[in-house]
Formats: structure tokens, sequence, C-alpha cells
């Protein structure tokens, strides 16, 4: 199959040997993080977990998976393109959505006491 | 139907799980009846089959086949079965609602009814329209874009048969046991383990969730197919509006079936395994079950129609003998469509309390996916402007969708507004409006196709006269059954009513179900279409081309020789069919062997374990369960291990079958 490396799309080992690298020590950062106690607020913490968790993602994609403008015609870009598209408006959506309805939610001990009020009556 | 058996009482036996003989319900003569209809009609069919020795030539043609064209046509046989099922429990619905008025009970309790509306939404939704889009995709798109078969056919023999797997495990659901009693989407909390205790619900799941993996692997084979199996020079605007609308589809198949698939596992765990995604308490939300399930039911809505778009244009085009108007016009309107699908959700669930801005924004949303389905309106309009319509039936139906289906578009657009969703959310206003674009739309187009393409699958026409009178009897049978929904919705009544106390709104329900009467007439016209036509296939004989087609598929023989075409097409543009019969194209005499894909038991059998998987789980025979799997997964690695998987049409074979074909 010698039309896989004309493509390119399979990488060569330096490009492989990056990637391992970069998600190794993009593992390992959080990891100390956390283990080391590093005196930073809980939300910074958090953020900086996520974002190095959303790096990771775009590592994996680009340097194993092979997704770049070339590969497969740009098709594997499109589609990956299409998929964060979609997922983002999942998420975005979902949380949008449900965060306006807690909103306008009956706080839940009020809520708990009607349903008691409730049960009682029968 | 057997009532609930309590949880806390019930004893599982090792052996059989929570199945006793109570769960067989032989006290309920509705089921019995229907029970002794299927078993006669059952052996009856055995046994034709085998005083016709007609079991090997099933197996090797056809169970085992991975010819596209031969998993399409299972795919409608399926479709129609299955359209048997779900139309007899509408009749059911409709005869109930017009008797149960003002204390009257009717003759269906409760329990019963709940399993009938719920069996109807989901049959028809899973096992009907989508089995027919999946079966004209899967026969006609290859074809279109001049390929022998799909990327990968020994998934597609798979994906059918899994598709089969769920609608069989439904249907023992009749006979063995309950099905749920919690409308087509199962919300939770009626749908967890605390409302639903019975196994009624779990059969939904394990169903759904069957049927899903063959939905999903075939969108993925069928885009994999018009990436890469194009014939030499068709570009991606060279390809019909029919392939086009598959490839968008099945890109909404990939995308949204997964959230699907998660929704339901989700709903799984918290039924079988007590955890609270879904419950009301301990942290979990109902609320965002309807959201993920909406996220992906929006799009599935479009899933079933968008093929249906394609249907039409092709239609269109050769009954007007023009091509069809604004080509890219009706590619960018599938496309828009095609995102646009993802950003309307909420709008079934206005109701559910988040709030003006939100509610604002996907009403908005939901308007603005209106305008490219009305820029294909004016698209297939246009295309019959100054063209010479022939109105042949495929083009009838085309014509009653047009009218149907834009009634239908603005009762949806009037639905958007939220403020008048409150008005209309669950009623039958809603049922109306969604019956007018699934019936008006993919029905619709399903049967423009089947009298379309019938010729090309089979080599002789469908008659006439019972084409004509099946479209009659649908379209007026539709406009009896829905509009006095409409009116009841405007007064107010609700969906899923048992009975009900106002009498004045009887005459509404009897004038709707004497419109499924109508349906009623329209479908045995279906059938007796089919059953007269092929007896008299010798006098509608045709050949490969009866409507002056346009496209590569009127290139075929009719019926298609295995391998479709005897040499690769090279597309030059749009319509190269049409353009090919200008030049006066013929097959060069000189044919290459073909490569073909090798037929295998390995998709029926990975299905029968699947089957009996998902019944061992909805009745908790947990030994059975773990063995069904495990031979599943030891089935699929088996196959990876068979590498006799092809082989060669030798070229004087070919040569052969080509002039047969000349002469016939």
């Amino acid at each position: 199959m010698s039309a896989h490396t004309q493509h390119g799309s399979h990488g060569s080992m330096g490009t492989l040997m990056t990637g391992f690298a970069l998600a190794a020590l993009l593992t390992i950062v959080p990891f100390a993080l956390v283990m080391g106690e590093v005196q930073i607020s809980r939300i910074a913490m958090i953020g900086l977990i996520m974002g190095l968790a959303a790096v990771q993602i775009l590592v994996h994609l680009v340097f194993f998976l092979h997704v770049n403008r070339s590969a497969e015609g740009g098709w594997t870009l499109a589609a990956s393109i299409f998929s964060v598209i979609i997922l983002v408006i999942v998420l975005a959506g979902s949380l949008w959505v449900m965060h306006n309805m807690n909103e306008n939610m009956m706080p839940m001990p009020d809520m708990d006491h009607m349903m008691t009020l409730q049960s009682q009556q029968g | 139907m057997s009532t609930e058996v309590a949880n806390a009482g019930e004893v599982i036996s090792p052996i059989f799980g929570r199945l006793t003989l109570d769960w067989i319900p032989y006290h309920e003569p509705i089921l019995i009846g229907t029970f002794a209809g299927v078993a006669l009609g059952g052996l009856a069919v055995l046994a034709l089959m085998t005083y016709f020795r007609l079991w090997m030539p099933l197996w090797r043609d056809w169970v085992t086949s991975v010819d596209h064209k031969k998993i399409g046509i299972m795919y409608m046989v399926l479709g129609f079965i299955m359209m048997v099922r779900g139309f007899a429990d509408a009749l059911m619905m409709r005869a109930q609602q017009a008797m149960a008025a003002g204390g009257a009970t009717g003759y269906l309790p409760p329990h019963h009814f709940d399993q009938v509306f719920t069996a109807h939404g989901v049959i028809m939704i899973f096992f009907v329209a989508m089995a027919f889009v999946t079966g004209i995709m899967n026969y006609v798109m290859p074809a279109q874009i001049g390929a022998r078969d799909v990327a990968f056919p020994f998934l597609n023999n798979f994906s059918f048969w899994m598709t089969v797997a769920g609608a069989l495990l439904v249907n023992i659901s009749l006979f063995v046991g309950e099905f749920g009693r919690v409308g087509w989407l199962a919300f939770p909390p009626l749908s967890g383990a605390a409302y639903s205790t019975g196994p009624g619900m779990d059969y939904y799941l394990w169903s759904l969730q069957i049927a899903g993996v063959g939905t999903t692997l075939s969108g993925i084979n069928l885009i994999a197919t018009i990436l890469k199996m194009r014939a030499p020079g068709m570009k991606l605007m060279d390809m019909s509006v029919f392939t086009w609308t598959t490839l968008c589809t099945n890109v909404l198949i990939v995308a949204a079936f997964p959230v699907l698939t998660a929704s339901l596992a989700l709903l799984t765990l918290d039924r079988y395994l007590g955890t609270h995604f879904f419950t009301n308490d301990f942290g979990g939300n109902a609320m965002m079950y309807i959201n993920l399930i909406w996220i992906w039911g929006h799009p599935e809505v479009y899933i079933l129609i968008i093929p249906c778009f394609g249907i039409f244009s092709e239609i269109v085009a050769t009954f007007s003998g023009k091509p069809l108007f604004g080509y890219k016009a009706m590619v960018y309107a599938t496309a828009c469509i095609m995102v646009l699908s993802f950003v309307v959700w909420l709008h079934h669930f206005f109701t559910m309390g988040s709030g003006a801005n939100v509610n604002t924004f996907f009403g908005i949303t939901t308007m603005i996916i209106s305008v490219p389905t009305g820029v294909k309106i004016f698209n297939w309009l246009f295309t019959m402007y100054k063209g010479q319509v022939r109105l042949e039936v495929p083009m009838l139906w085309t014509i009653g969708f047009l009218v149907t289906f834009t009634i239908g578009g603005m009762t949806g657009v009037l639905l958007a507004v939220p403020p008048v969703d409150f008005q209309l959310h669950n009623t039958l206003f809603l049922i109306a409006h969604f019956h007018n674009v699934i019936i008006g739309g993919v029905v619709f187009a399903v049967y423009a196709a089947v009298s379309y393409w019938w010729p090309k699958a089979f080599g002789f026409k469908l008659d006439d006269r019972l084409g004509k009178a099946t479209f009659w009897f649908w379209f007026i049978g539709f406009w009896f059954a829905f509009m006095p929904l409409y009116a009841l919705g405007l007064m107010g009544v609700t969906r899923r009513m048992n009975s009900y106390a106002d009498a004045a709104w009887q005459p509404y329900f009897i004038v709707a179900a004497f419109g499924a009467l109508l349906i009623l007439c329209g479908i045995l016209c279906t059938f007796a279409n089919f059953g007269y036509s092929i007896l008299n296939r010798k006098k509608l004989a045709c050949g490969p081309d009866p409507w002056n087609g346009r496209t590569l598929e009127w290139a075929m023989q009719s019926p298609p020789a295995p391998y479709n075409f005897p040499q690769e097409i090279h597309v030059r543009g749009r319509d190269e069919f049409w353009r090919m019969k200008q030049e006066g194209f013929t097959w060069a005499e000189s044919y290459a062997p073909i490569h073909m894909p090798k037929n295998t038991a390995t998709g029926v059998l990975l299905a029968a374990f699947a089957l009996a998987f998902g019944f061992a789980m909805v009745w908790y025979i947990w030994w059975l369960a773990g063995l069904a799997f495990l031979a599943m997964i030891a089935i699929g690695i088996g196959h990876t291990f068979n590498y006799n998987r092809d082989y060669f049409i030798p070229a004087t074979t070919v040569a052969a079958t080509e002039a047969k074909g000349a002469t016939a």
C-alpha cells in the first residue's frame, strides 16, 4: 500500500514522537498541579486543567489522527470541524437551556415543603 | 395484557429471569385473536415456502446477500410489514376515540391504549419511516453515482439485520409481556424505574438500541460510499439531488444518533443499576432527558424528510422533461437545513419553562428553517413551469405532497410562535401538524419512490389504475383523518386520551376514524397493486428507461445485473444519463471481469444474537444475555479472519448477461 505514504496520512516517526512528547507533557502538568497541591484558586485550577485537556484533544487530532487540510482531500478536517460545531451547539445549548430553566424553577426547599404538604393531604 | 407485577415481591428465577407464565397475555381476547391471525398467516407462509422449496434461495439470494439492491428491497419489505402493524395500532386508537365519549369507556382499557399509542409512534418512526428511507437510499444512491455497491457491503447487510432484530423485539412484546406505556419518546420520570416497573419500557430501550446500531453504521456506510465511490469524473456538484440529500441525511444520522444512544443508555442505567440521571431525587433531572432526546429528535425528523425532498426532485425533473430548476439552490438549501436542524430542538418543549429569551431564540431559528424549505417548494414549482408535465402516478404523489406538505409546514411555523405553542402544546393540533408533514412528506415520497423505481428494480411497471386509486384513497383519507384533529386541537383536546367527557367532540373523532378507514383502503390498494402487477408482469414489462430518466440508475438493466454497470462510466456533468442518451450511448462490446463482494451469513448471525441479548436483558435472564453477548464478540472477531470475501464475475458472464438484457 504505497498510496498511504503518498497521502502522508500516517505521519512520520518525527511527528508521532512530537505528538507523544506533547501528550505526555499535557498529562503530567495537570497531574503535577493536583498532586503538588499548587496554591492557586480552585476555579483557576479547574480552568487550567480543562484548558490543558482541550489542547490535549487538539494534539491527538493533529499528531495521531492526522487531521489536516491535505489528508483525504480535506474531508477529515471538514468532518472534524462539523463535529466540533455540533458538539458546541449541543453542549452550550444544553447548558444555556438547563441554566435558564434552573433560574425559573421554584427553589428546592420550597418544593420539598410543598410536596410534603401535598402528600399529607393525600 | 398482564397488569404490573410489583417490583418488591418479584422473584427472579435464575433460568427464566422475571419471565413467568403470567406475562403471556392469554386472557386478552384482542391479543389472542391477533396472535392466532399472525400464527396462522405465518404457518401458511412457512408451508408455502417449503412446498415451493424457497428456503435455500431465500437464504442464498436474500438473507446473506450483500448486494445493496437486495438489501434496499428487504428494507422496503420490512417497512411495509411494520406499516401494517403500526397502522393497525392507528386504527385501534381511532376506533377507541370515536367510541369513548361522554362517559363511555370504549373497548381498550387505559393500560392497553397507552401501549398502543407508544407502539404506534415507535414503529412508525423507527421501523417504517426509517426503514423506507434507508431502503430507498440503499437501492438508488449507489446506482446514481455509478457504483457497483456501497463502500462496506457486509456492514450494510449487518445494519439491515440489526434493524430487523429491533423490529422483532418490538413485536415479541406484543405476545410476551407488554410494551412501554410512555409515549414514543419515553420521558422520565414516567419511564424511570419508579413508575414503569414492568418489562414494557425495557423492550422499548433495547429494541431502539439494537436498531440504532444498524442505523448509525448504515449512515457511516452511505457517507463513505458517496465520498469514495463516485464514478470517475463525477464531482460533488455533478451528483443528483437525491444523492446530495442522501449525503446530508447520513451526516445527520452520524451526528445525531449517538445522542439518542447516549440518552437511552443513561435511562437504561437509571432503570437497571439505580443511577439517578433522570430521577426527581438525588440530583437527577428529568428535564435533561427531554433536552437530550430532542437534540436527537429534531434532526431525526429532517433525517426522514431530506431524502424525500431528493425523491421529489428526481421525479419532478423527470416528469417535467427538464433539468431541475435551481440545482445549486437545492443543494445549498439542503445543507442549510442540515445544519439548522441542530439549533431548533427546544421548540418541542417551549412550555418547560426556560424563559422568554431561550424560547425567542428557538422560535426564531424554527421560523428561519422554513426558509430553505420554502426555497425548495418554489424550485419544484418552477421546474414544472413550462415543462411538459406528465401526470403519471409518481407525479400525482409529488403534487399531492406539494399541497399537503406546504400546509403542514405552515401549521408548523404557527407552532413555532411560543405564545401560540403554549395554547397548542400537547394538543391534537400538534398531532395533526406532524402527521401532516410526515404523511404528506415522507409517506407520499415513499409511495412516489416505489412507483417511480419499481420498474427499475423488477423490470415491469406497477398497475396505473390501482396506483391512482392508492393515491386518491391516501390523499383524501389523510385530509379526513387529520383536519378534524386540527379543529379539536384548537378546542384544547389533548393527545393520548383514552376517553373524554365532552360528547361534542365525538363527531370530529368519528370523521377522523372515517379518514383512517379511507387510508386503510389506500393500503389495501397498495398490496392489491403489488399482487396484481406481479401476476401481470408480462403485460406491464418495460425497458430499462420507462420514464425517460435523467440520472445514471436508468443506464442499468431492469432489473439490474448484480454488478449494476458492465463498464465504468466517465461522468462529465450533471444529468449524465440524459447526455448519454442524446449522444446515442451504447456499452463497448469488450467486457472485463468484475470484482464483487461475496455473500456472508455473519450479519444475520450477529443480529440473531443481538436479538437474544435484547430479549434476555428485558427479562433479566442474565446467563442468556452473557452468552449472547460473548457470542456476538466471538462472531465479530471470527469474521475478521474470513479472507474469502470477494470474487470475480468472468467477462463471458458479463457479456452473456448484457446480451440477454439487450433483447429483453
